[in-house]
């Protein structure tokens, strides 16, 4: 990779991202689906990025188009300083990975476990011989904790934590700085959710490598990361240090989504108030005018209705957006 | 509330148990490894198999098909007579040996066998009206069958693959316009097409040099290029369905995210996931290719005499039919017999190979 | 242990129990063998008592659901035990009986509600149905009516115009609740909630827990809450069992399991979510994988995966037994603290 000139703080920086996917409502009509509207937030190297949000709110969108798996409608996205595009994002995707949510169709089913590690490193040309090749695949079973042995078996032989290891260690086959990991052990059970999440952080330790880590389960998001941001309906409503944000939420939507997270604890579950929504999410394609949280928000004024809030610093990088909180 | 749970469990108070305290010493991980092996690793192929194998019908199908492609193998090498020729005994060719009963001799053949102490070979289905022997007339016909079902499936899969997976994988405005062409495809009668193709080919093939395809006859070729033609608009429509599908799945992004090309990701992650599904449907499609030369040679359409099909001795056997009925059916029932085993072990295939049936 | 025999035990606390099960066996039967998807569990249900079945995939929890219903796959079948409701066996009921059970008795609603609802008949059609085949609702004018009711309680708002619309028109927090109406429509005495709230978002699912909480409240109707999200447990549940490769590990109420846990499993699995407490922390995870449906262990199902297990939990089950402060719990652990104690005693 070149060197840049403006080399800057951070790994990755994303400036008002978009991302609209047209939407057929007749013949040769089409409207556009905002999934991401306006996105911008900063990830340093090594550091890791919690996105939570509802289902349908655009987490996901926003790790796919960094990865230009969608051409983004607008925005920018810089990865160490550089611009990407179509052009150089080749090279790139030495340097970005992304870890799947569902471990069962994120493996191919016909392929052994060596051949799906093996695949980044064959699209990549990252070895000389076969000997290289499969020393570097046991290299990686074993800092994911894979058996070496099963090296030769196919995915769906092995439980979905297993699954999930052999993602991580696809991810890792490019020795990235930078992974995506989307909603990684929302579809694991709840004894193997800890295995997991140890090790991404355990990995993050050992090769210092940066997340952005998307999920809707606030506590495993609290658990993991520095910073979160909270998206609804395509754009970031608040952007904080993780413990700023658990203790001291501004945002009315956050306010509702830490208080309807259900506590394994049935003592503060029966004291804790719970603040319940009204109603649901607005589809996508029918955005309400200006805050797009406003018609489920209790404090909605005529203001909130008019125009959109942006983001704005209230001390120590706590960013929302909300007109009156 | 805890009352609710005074039920005494159903296992024996423990304490009542003869315990040896050796046992509750810790168990080291070895042993607790042995309790958790994994299971024995089966490829999707040997699943399959393995089911295949349980269906009683695949069996009896896969039987059924062995012996009726042995008969073809070693049938010609056997029976000393040929489709084609009127049978000779002793060179002299017998002209009242027509239309005999299934293991009946003509005169002429008694006679020398009398004569000579020498035994004949029998007549299994008896003769033709010209004085051809029957059976390896029939076991041609069933040659000429299978050659064509197996080579229109083949054409058709092929064809299909291509075009369906071009469609389905770019999507889009080109999905659009190749969908729109099977569409017009479909909607042309095939028999129609057939019969205008057999026409025009008879006259533009005659004149070029077939090889081994010549003995089929213009007929025969028109057919194989109608099969190309037409039929494979089926496949490719399967072919694309399956591809949108998985295309969806995550790992094919998972692939254009590690920065795998189109052509890569087609031949590694999306063929790979629908071979059982083209190879289940291939299958099926050999025994309808059958039916559909069966039915062609019927009308007059098929090979060229004198080789038989099932098709046109079927037809032939249709004026003696009040005199002479098991000219009629033998090439029935051995149609039958194809049809029937092929379509039964395609269904078994799908049964055994098709993961969505899968539990 | 007190001396009461079973018999006088069943009877005492038979006017509070509305269903128990004994000894449930249930067993699928497929191309790879017999999997023995439940495999002895017990629990009683008393009448108005929200109970949580809560266990990971392959725990048996949605199947002891299925059974207690008797809804499963056809390759699926009771082997053994019994669940009696009001002191009869289900098991034993006619193809009819089971039938009005079904109907009238208790109701099911599943994780995915679009699946339990025809896509092809309006929410108000298919309300009717239930309710002029189960319930005194005869004519269509009454079924109507009652309807609208049923959306009304289960907080569907501007009922009059959503029994004109089809599933898909609604969003999935809304056919939740159309679900809960119809499983309520014949005012059943047993609700069983097999994760109904696990295709959901927080804060929707926060709405349909309370509104199942309300609805028990003012029905008076038994629930059984099977999930494997111990959040939703600890803020619905009055009791909780906990299920590990089809048999119970530990039963209780929910204080007892959570703040008291008597068996490895629920142990380590305390440990390892995230809580508010141990954000610091790095995350105590359960080691090992899964279990195996086709590969049980000989002895406890847990003991591939438990840090203290014995040379006996590899061999034999562990028996049911109870702690000290009521609760029930089936690990070896256990018999040989009691042993020790035993011994010290002398």
């Amino acid at each position: 990779m070149s060197e840049q000139n403006n080399k800057s703080e951070y790994l990755v920086e994303v400036n008002d991202l978009k991302m609209y996917f047209p939407v057929k409502t007749g013949f040769m009509k089409t409207i556009p689906l905002k999934a991401v509207d306006g996105v911008s937030f900063t990830i340093k190297p090594g550091e890791t990025l919690g996105l939570v949000g509802e289902s349908g709110c655009g987490k996901t969108t926003v790790g796919r188009t960094l990865l230009r798996l969608y051409k983004p409608t607008g925005g920018e996205f810089r990865f160490n300083g550089e611009l990407v595009t179509d052009k150089n994002i080749t090279p790139l995707r030495k340097q970005m990975q992304m870890v799947f949510q569902d471990p069962y169709s994120s493996l191919n089913p016909r392929m052994t476990v060596e051949d799906i590690i093996g695949e980044p490193l064959d699209v990549h040309k990252l070895y000389s011989n076969r000997a290289e090749r499969r020393e570097k695949i046991l290299h990686l079973m074993e800092l994911v904790g894979l058996n070496a042995e099963h090296a030769t078996r196919y995915a769906h032989e092995f439980s979905g934590g297993q699954r999930q290891r052999i993602g991580i260690a696809r991810a890792l086959a490019v020795d990235p700085k930078f992974i995506v990991c989307d909603e990684p052990v929302s579809a694991l059970d709840v004894s193997i959710q800890a295995q997991v999440i140890n090790m991404f952080e355990e990995l993050q330790e050992k090769l210092g490598v940066a997340y952005l880590f998307i999920a809707h389960d606030l506590l495993v998001v609290h658990h993991i990361s520095n910073r979160i941001a909270v998206m609804y309906l395509g754009r970031i409503v608040e952007i904080a240090d993780a413990d700023e944000l658990n203790d001291h939420p501004i945002h009315p939507y956050t306010l509702s989504l830490l208080s309807a997270v259900p506590v394994p604890d049935p003592r503060t579950a029966r004291k804790s108030q719970r603040i319940i929504l009204e109603g649901d999410v607005p589809s996508p394609l029918r955005m309400p005018s200006g805050c797009p949280f406003r018609t489920r928000c209790r404090y909605a004024t005529e203001q909130c209705a008019n125009e959109c809030p942006s983001l704005t610093d209230r001390g120590g990088g706590h960013m929302v957006a909300c007109w009156n909180k | 509330m805890a009352q609710n749970f005074d039920i005494p469990a159903p296992t024996k108070n423990p304490m009542s148990l003869q315990l040896d305290p050796k046992k509750f010493e810790k168990a080291t991980d070895e042993e607790k490894r042995q309790q958790d092996v994994m299971a024995e690793s089966t490829t999707f192929f040997k699943d399959g198999m393995r089911r295949l194998m349980r269906n009683p019908l695949a069996i009896i199908s896969i039987v059924l098909l062995l012996l009726v492609v042995a008969t073809m193998v070693i049938a010609p090498a056997v029976v000393p007579y040929s489709y084609e020729q009127i049978i000779t005994v002793n060179g002299k060719r017998d002209k009242r040996a027509a239309n005999l009963k299934p293991f009946e001799y003509s005169q002429l053949e008694q006679q020398y066998m009398e004569e000579t102490g020498e035994k004949l070979f029998p007549h299994i289905m008896g003769t033709d009206e010209l004085c051809r022997d029957y059976f390896i007339r029939v076991v041609y016909g069933t040659r000429v069958s299978f050659i064509v079902g197996i080579f229109a499936a083949l054409m058709v899969m092929i064809i299909g693959i291509i075009y369906g997976s071009i469609s389905g994988y770019l999507g889009g405005k080109v999905d659009l316009i190749m969908m729109r062409i099977v569409d017009i495809i479909y909607s042309l009668p095939d028999l129609l097409i057939v019969i205008l193709l057999a026409v025009v080919l008879k006259e533009t093939l005659s004149q070029a040099k077939l090889g081994i395809f010549s003995k089929l006859g213009t007929n025969m070729m028109a057919m194989f290029i109608v099969f190309g033609v037409l039929y494979w608009v089926g496949m490719a429509r399967l072919v694309r369905g399956q591809i949108l599908t998985i295309k969806e799945n995550e790992y094919v992004l998972a692939a254009k995210s590690i920065g795998a090309k189109n052509g890569r990701i087609i031949r590694r992650h999306i063929l790979p996931n629908c071979i059982s599904v083209i190879i289940i449907s291939t299958a099926q499609q050999i025994p309808s290719a059958i039916f559909t030369e069966s039915y062609l040679s019927f009308i007059g359409l098929g090979v060229q005499l004198p080789m038989p099909s099932l098709g046109s001795l079927a037809n032939a056997a249709r004026s003696g039919m009040q005199s002479y009925p098991w000219k009629l059916v033998f090439p029935a029932v051995m149609i039958v017999l194809i049809v029937l085993a092929m379509n039964l072990l395609g269904d078994a295939m799908r049964d055994a190979f098709d993961p969505k049936l899968k539990k | 242990m007190s001396t009461l025999s079973v018999e006088e035990k069943i009877r005492r606390n038979e006017e509070n129990l509305i269903l128990s099960v004994q000894d449930l066996h249930t067993s699928f039967f497929t191309d790879s063998g017999e999997v023995k998807a439940v495999n002895g569990v017990s629990f009683n249900l008393g009448k108005g008592k929200i109970l949580g079945v809560v266990g990971e995939s392959g725990s048996g929890k949605s199947v002891t659901a299925y059974s207690i219903m008797q809804i499963l796959a056809d390759t699926g079948r009771v082997v053994g035990g019994k669940i009696l409701y009001k002191g009869r066996n289900l098991l034993d009921f006619s193809k009819k009986e089971m039938d009005a059970f079904r109907g009238d008795k208790c109701s099911i609603i599943f994780q995915d509600p679009m699946t339990s609802l025809n896509p092809v008949f309006t929410v108000g059609y298919q309300l009717n149905e239930a309710l002029r085949l189960h319930t005194n609702y005869k004519t269509k004018e009454a079924a109507t009516q009652r309807s609208i009711e049923l959306l009304k309680m289960v907080g569907v708002n501007e009922p009059e115009k959503r029994i004109h619309q089809y599933p898909y028109e609604h969003s999935g927090g809304m056919r939740q609740r159309v679900m809960i109406a119809m499983a309520l429509a014949c005012e059943p005495d047993i609700l069983i909630a097999d994760e109904p709230t696990t295709a959901l978002d927080v804060t929707i699912q926060a709405q349909i827990l309370e509104l199942m909480k309300d609805l028990q409240k003012q029905l008076g109707m038994a629930i059984i809450l099977v999930t494997h999200d111990l959040g939703v447990i600890a803020s619905m549940c009055d009791e909780i069992i906990v299920m590990y490769g089809g048999r119970v590990c530990e039963r209780g109420t929910a204080d007892d399991i959570f703040y008291n846990p008597c068996h490895e499993y629920t142990k380590g699995l305390l440990r390892s979510i995230p809580n508010v407490d141990n954000m610091k922390e790095k995350l105590v995870p359960i080691s090992g994988t899964p279990i195996n449906l086709l590969n049980m262990p000989k002895g406890c199902a847990f003991c591939p995966r438990c840090d203290n297990a014995m040379k006996i939990c590899l061999e034999e089950v562990p028996p049911e037994m109870q702690m000290p402060d009521g609760h029930y719990a089936s690990c070896w652990l256990n018999v040989k603290k009691q042993m020790e104690g035993v011994s010290a005693d002398e």
